[in-house]
């Protein structure tokens, strides 16, 4: 079942010009997907490429200047009110940079509980309990449910932003280079603990990333982005196996790999052992 | 003259905290040859970057450190900062990962290069624009000429570095430290500037500690390896002795926990 359309997105910035004229900066340019239900599509490019940019206007974060965005058969381009309340619920977005995105004055319990207040939800065990269970679910300490976001590491904070997303049982989850700023330790078990949550709840992921060896573990499709258009949409196989466009060439040569036959001498040994 | 350009043994620093001194570096040891590259890798507090700073003797103030750091022989711990100048930039030079926080806005970046240049080296101004044009050039920057007259913001993040690596090399120095120089760069720009990083050190033979949390990034430049966690020497060795036969099970998690770009993925 196809959730959301992305059709024929143009975003355009109006940037100061010189003698006080304005000039437009296409930052997304007609740019068109679709992500089905428990799928995870990424959408990978270089700074500048527009994927965040993508990424916000799907979660209506941002107008669009043209095209139509569409979730759940319902065009959302331009929701407002109630339909754009009932959105916001099954759309939810993790950052790159957790400590921005938690407010450090909160409880973790008040910050994993604010979406269910915002959409007016009262859980039947209490928003305590509700806390807990959420904090257990992404593998924190459920106790530690009156702390505040500084008493957490990176990783745990970033499982905090990822339990808030869930609070409100979404449909898409929109992961904004989520696990960038995380050392490569803990990046894996957040990455885990992304596919494990999916597949237990069956919602779809759009996962924005510069990382490509990072989204070659994660997604199931795969978009590439290059001055605001999509170069390649494909599946993950096909991209990473048999790129077709010559920018995803480049991207992926460039791509630092630990010396092969090091890594294959050392998983040999691996076996042995 | 050894073959070891660069020596530090046993190198501690110990900073002050609100809970008493903490040792943020526990015994480090390592060698840097003439033409050689030291990776120093690890996680994000596990000392790579103050084992850089003690070095050159920038540590932040009520820092300690014991131990030895040498260079072609000569005691360089527990220098004053006026003993360490004449060595900073000159015969030991940094590059840092942010080049736009590094640079000044206000001037041109040939005017920076020319005063690092001439602190050291003295000689006319008209000389050491000759020799500032010469080190952009030597970096690759297209129309070193018309660029050397314009402001930081004026270059791309690639260029900017470019800019850093100009100006860390015009002296140069016997040992250049890169801390995380590529970090902040797209994918494509750091495979750029690695290569001429390789290409410069080869044609230079300057030694070098590369310093990155990248494994990916250190096996492709790195002839040497240093592994730290939380200021422990983990594991030091050839870099293939460490990524074909790690000792330690930290170097081996790591490893592990690389993502990979070729492999087969369980799907």
């Amino acid at each position: 079942m196809t959730l959301l359309q992305v059709q024929g997105v143009v975003k355009e910035f109006s940037t100061p010009g010189a003698l006080g004229r304005k000039s437009t900066f296409t930052a997304v340019d007609d740019v068109s997907f679709d992500v089905e239900l428990g799928e995870t599509l990424a959408v990978v490019g270089e700074s500048g490429s527009g994927k965040s940019t993508t990424a916000r206007i799907a979660a209506r974060l941002l107008e669009p200047t043209r095209g139509t965005v569409i979730f759940d058969g319902v065009d959302v381009t331009r929701a407002r009110g109630k339909e754009l309340a009932r959105f916001r619920n099954d759309v939810q977005v993790v950052f790159q940079d957790p400590f921005s995105s938690l407010n450090p004055r909160y409880t973790v319990e008040r910050i994993i509980t604010a979406p269910l207040s915002y959409q007016g939800i009262k859980p039947a065990e209490g928003y305590r309990a509700a806390a807990q269970e959420l904090m257990e679910r992404v593998g924190l300490n459920p106790d530690h449910c009156q702390r505040y976001p500084a008493q957490f590491s990176g990783g745990q904070a970033q499982r905090i932003g990822i339990a808030r997303a869930l609070a409100v049982n979404p449909k898409l989850v929109i992961c904004d280079e989520a696990v960038s700023a995380l050392d490569v330790s803990i990046q894996a078990q957040v990455l885990e603990l992304l596919m494990r949550l999916q597949a237990e709840s069956g919602f779809s992921y759009i996962f924005i990333a510069h990382d490509l060896a990072v989204v070659r573990q994660i997604c199931h499709r795969v978009a590439v982005m290059n001055q605001g258009r999509i170069v390649e949409l494909g599946t993950r196989e096909q991209v990473f196996g048999d790129p077709q466009d010559d920018y995803t060439r480049t991207l992926l040569a460039a791509v630092p790999r630990i010396n092969p036959e090091w890594d294959a001498k050392r998983r040999q040994r691996k076996v042995t052992l | 003259m050894s073959d070891e350009l660069f020596v530090v043994e046993d190198l501690t620093v110990t900073t002050s905290t609100g809970r008493g001194p903490v040792d943020v570096v526990k015994n480090v040891s390592f060698t840097v040859g003439r033409d050689e590259t030291l990776g120093i890798v690890g996680e994000s507090g596990s000392g790579k970057s103050m084992t850089a700073l003690a070095v050159l003797g920038l540590l932040p103030r009520g820092a300690r450190t014991s131990g030895s750091v040498r260079l072609d022989g000569t005691e360089l711990l527990g220098r004053s900062d006026r003993e360490l100048r004449p060595i900073r930039g000159n015969a030991i030079s940094m590059v840092f990962q942010d080049p736009l926080s590094s640079l000044n806005p206000y001037y041109t970046v040939g005017l920076q290069i020319e005063e690092m240049y001439r602190t050291h080296r003295g000689g006319s101004r008209k000389a050491a624009r000759q020799v500032v044009i010469e080190a952009l050039e030597q970096v690759r920057i297209p129309d070193a000429g018309r660029r050397i007259d314009q402001y930081p913001h004026q270059f791309s993040g690639g260029m900017r570095q470019r800019v850093m690596i100009a100006m860390a090399l015009c002296c140069s120095p016997s040992l250049l430290i890169a801390d995380e120089p590529t970090t902040a760069l797209d994918v494509t720009v750091q495979a750029q500037i690695l290569e001429l990083l390789a290409e410069l050190q080869s044609t230079t033979g300057t030694g070098m500690i590369f310093i990155t949390h990248d494994l990916a990034v250190i096996s492709s430049i790195a002839q040497r390896v240093l592994v730290m966690r939380s200021g422990d020497p983990v594991e030091y060795g050839t870099a293939e002795q460490v990524f074909s036969d790690p000792q330690h099970d930290y170097t081996r998690m790591l490893l592990d926990a690389v993502p990979r770009i070729d492999d087969e993925v369980a799907s």
